[in-house]
């Protein structure tokens, strides 16, 4: 098998394919091609990102700044002003809804109930002139049936299962008079409020402490297990990104580069991009030796080089490398579903072996 | 210790935070309660803990920003007046906008009364150069430069006049992976060309294993373990040191399936606990712990590994 042989398949390389038909995916993003339009031009952010979340799962979607992952979070939930983007071509499904055609209005329905959104900065996604409380009663309020009470009732429990001591106390608190992890709990509390089949967490834990940070993952996780959500984890964190989910993409430059279960991508990495990530973590090398930092910067969106974005950092680049390449699934697939990289390079190799 | 260039003695540093109507202080936010730490030439000094433990507090206390409420910051510098440089998180923020970057770059000789603008110019390119910058670059201004670029820009600014101790205060964490290995790496060998002296406040643990030679672990103001990195990771004996290790996140080991026991909340630090300042958190908690702990080596083989734990007095009680 050559790669050109497999270049017309799709570019996204199906994850199990057993629980495909019966259900649709929690979310489907096929081949998203968004631009920004600036002076006399256009940034680039995303070219051509295929992800799937299927019921229950946990992916994960690692990249550095500018590699378009917050931009597929939040055009997840569609929370950039309409007028603000052009989207290229590509689809964006939420269990078989389509959210790029969905009005304005149907938009509010889902976003809170159907899906939900934690941030980094918890005090300022928070209210900081509302109660706590209040702040999750709305939720509640706005999108069951439940009367005040009840909505208090609910929210208290959402509280005590987030570990909280005094749930009540805090309920009547504000954000201000809480702690960094405490807020974030909160935060998580709000968005399991309606039980979301899928939870997009961006950057969730990167302005805790440890401590903090390995209990809110640890509390994510039980909670979404509990109620069978979802969870798309975005993060530049390969260690939390490895710990946490089952399935990562990495991203560079507005396009998936490699994707696979968890333990497949951070122990075989193939793309040369994740291979020189991981390289350049400092946990990865005796102390006091050289890192192996990727040369370069990565490229300005709005200039985009031909071909593969990656080219003019990467040490193996070869003449196929002036076209983009497509997510090829590596050989060792048998044992690795779903494994693949778009690297014309080390796929190549790959087969060879 | 030998050849220090640095010595804190007891170091306090208190901030008032509420007063009565006549000005007076009536609560107190204790930072640092009692630093006691030297730091020798040439060596790179790792100090990590959580937000809140005094980490910064200690860099104001360093660059003479902060002056102790108590204690002694005593420098054995041959020139009298300590030089000591500063390498800030946010590269966004320390560089002033409206400078072009040989001026940012020479702005700490300029202070200290160089004006030859030639001289300087020539200076920046020197500098610029060693931290890999080019120096065509000079002229510009920090907006122009990825966040990589700044930190460069930074640390030659940092090393302009020559210092005696460079405190790096979370130098890498507003950077990316790939950006931070560069940085990490650029630190290492100016420091093994220049013979530098570093102070690298982190809390990022992975980041401190790989630089520094010694570790500092601070849990509310004060170190609770210090002592070689090597040594203090491996066998760790305080039980905040632990805690934290555990919580590194660690690549490809999965978090583990047991449930989510009940977070503690740091206590805060405007009273102080009466006893172990860790006493709150800790499951090792026996008779003993009720009294102030103090800084002491672990056992006689290891002087230099020191912790503030009662529990090894008598050398490793607990058969570890």
């Amino acid at each position: 098998m050559t790669p050109n042989s497999q270049s017309n398949t799709a570019r996204h390389v199906a994850a199990p394919a057993a629980q495909q038909d019966t259900i649709p995916p929690v979310l489907d993003i096929a081949d998203l091609h968004i631009e920004f339009p600036i002076y006399r031009g256009a940034v680039r952010a995303l070219n051509g990102v295929t992800i799937r979340v299927q019921q229950g799962e946990i992916v994960g979607v690692v990249g550095e700044s500018g590699s378009g992952k917050s931009v597929t979070a939040m055009m997840s939930m569609r929370l950039i002003p309409q007028h603000s983007y052009v989207v290229r071509k590509g689809s964006i499904h939420k269990s078989g809804k389509n959210i790029l055609a969905a009005s304005e209005k149907q938009m509010r329905q889902i976003r809170g109930s159907d899906m939900a959104m934690i941030f980094q900065e918890p005090m300022t996604a928070l209210n900081p002139t509302m109660r706590v409380g209040r702040q999750i009663t709305d939720v509640v309020s706005t999108h069951t049936a439940l009367s005040p009470k009840q909505a208090r009732e609910r929210a208290i429990s959402l509280l005590r299962e987030m570990h909280i001591a005094d749930p009540e106390q805090v309920f009547d608190a504000y954000p201000f008079e809480l702690s960094g992890g405490m807020r974030q709990r909160i935060m998580i509390a709000l968005a399991f409020s309606c039980e979301p089949s899928l939870l997009i967490a961006d950057e969730p834990t990167t302005a805790l402490d440890v401590t903090v940070q390995k209990q809110v993952l640890m509390l994510l996780r039980e909670r979404a297990k509990k109620t069978g959500t979802a969870i798309l984890l975005i993060t530049h964190d390969m260690a939390v990104v490895s710990q946490f989910c089952e399935r990562i993409y990495v991203m560079y430059a507005g396009s998936v580069v490699e994707q696979g279960a968890a333990a497949d991508v951070i122990n075989r990495p193939a793309h040369p991009y994740t291979r020189g990530l991981l390289g350049a973590l400092p946990e990865n090398a005796r102390p006091g030796a050289p890192l192996l930092a990727i040369s370069g910067q990565v490229p300005n969106l709005a200039d985009l080089p031909a071909g593969c974005a990656f080219r003019n950092r990467c040490r193996l680049q070869g003449d196929a490398c002036s076209r983009v390449p497509p997510l090829l699934p590596l050989t060792s697939a048998a044992d690795a579903p779903g494994h693949a990289a778009a690297c014309w390079m080390t796929v190549r190799e790959q087969h060879d072996a | 210790m030998p050849d220090a260039v640095l010595t804190l003695d007891k170091i306090h540093v208190r901030f008032p935070v509420k007063r009565d109507w006549r000005g007076q202080a009536r609560a107190w936010a204790h930072a640092l309660n009692g630093v006691d730490l030297s730091v020798a030439r040439g060596e790179t000094l790792g100090v990590v803990g959580e937000s809140g433990c005094g980490k910064t507090t200690l860099a104001q206390v360093l660059m003479g920003l902060q002056p102790p409420t108590q204690g002694q910051l005593r420098w054995h510098t041959d020139r009298g007046r300590p030089n000591v440089q500063i390498v800030f998180q946010d590269p966004q923020s320390s560089l002033d906008p409206r400078l072009p970057v040989w001026k940012i770059i020479t702005e700490p000789s300029y202070v200290k009364g160089e004006a030859r603008e030639s001289a300087m110019r020539a200076r920046a390119a020197r500098l610029a150069e060693q931290v890999g910058l080019s120096p065509d670059y000079l002229n510009r201004y920090p907006h122009e430069f990825s966040g990589g670029q700044r930190q460069r820009i930074a640390i030659a600014r940092a090393l302009a006049s020559d210092p005696d101790v460079i405190v790096l205060d979370e130098p890498t964490s507003a950077l990316d992976i790939s950006v931070q290995a560069q940085i990490i790496n650029l630190l290492f060998e100016l420091q093994r060309k220049h013979q530098l002296t570093y102070i690298l406040i982190s809390h990022n643990v992975s980041v401190i294993r790989h630089m520094s030679n010694r570790i500092a672990v601070m849990y509310l103001g004060q170190i609770v373990e210090l002592g070689d990195t090597a040594q203090v990771l491996a066998r760790q004996r305080h039980p905040y040191t632990r805690l934290l290790l555990d919580a590194v996140p660690v690549l490809g080991a999965p978090l583990p399936e047991r449930a989510v026991q009940v977070i503690p909340e740091l206590p805060g630090n405007r009273v102080l606990p009466t006893g172990c300042f860790f006493l709150d958190r800790c499951v090792f908690r026996t008779q003993g712990c009720e009294r102030r702990q103090q800084l002491k080596p672990v056992s006689t083989d290891t002087p230099a590994h020191r912790v503030r734990c009662h529990r090894y007095d008598h050398d490793e009680p607990d058969g570890k």
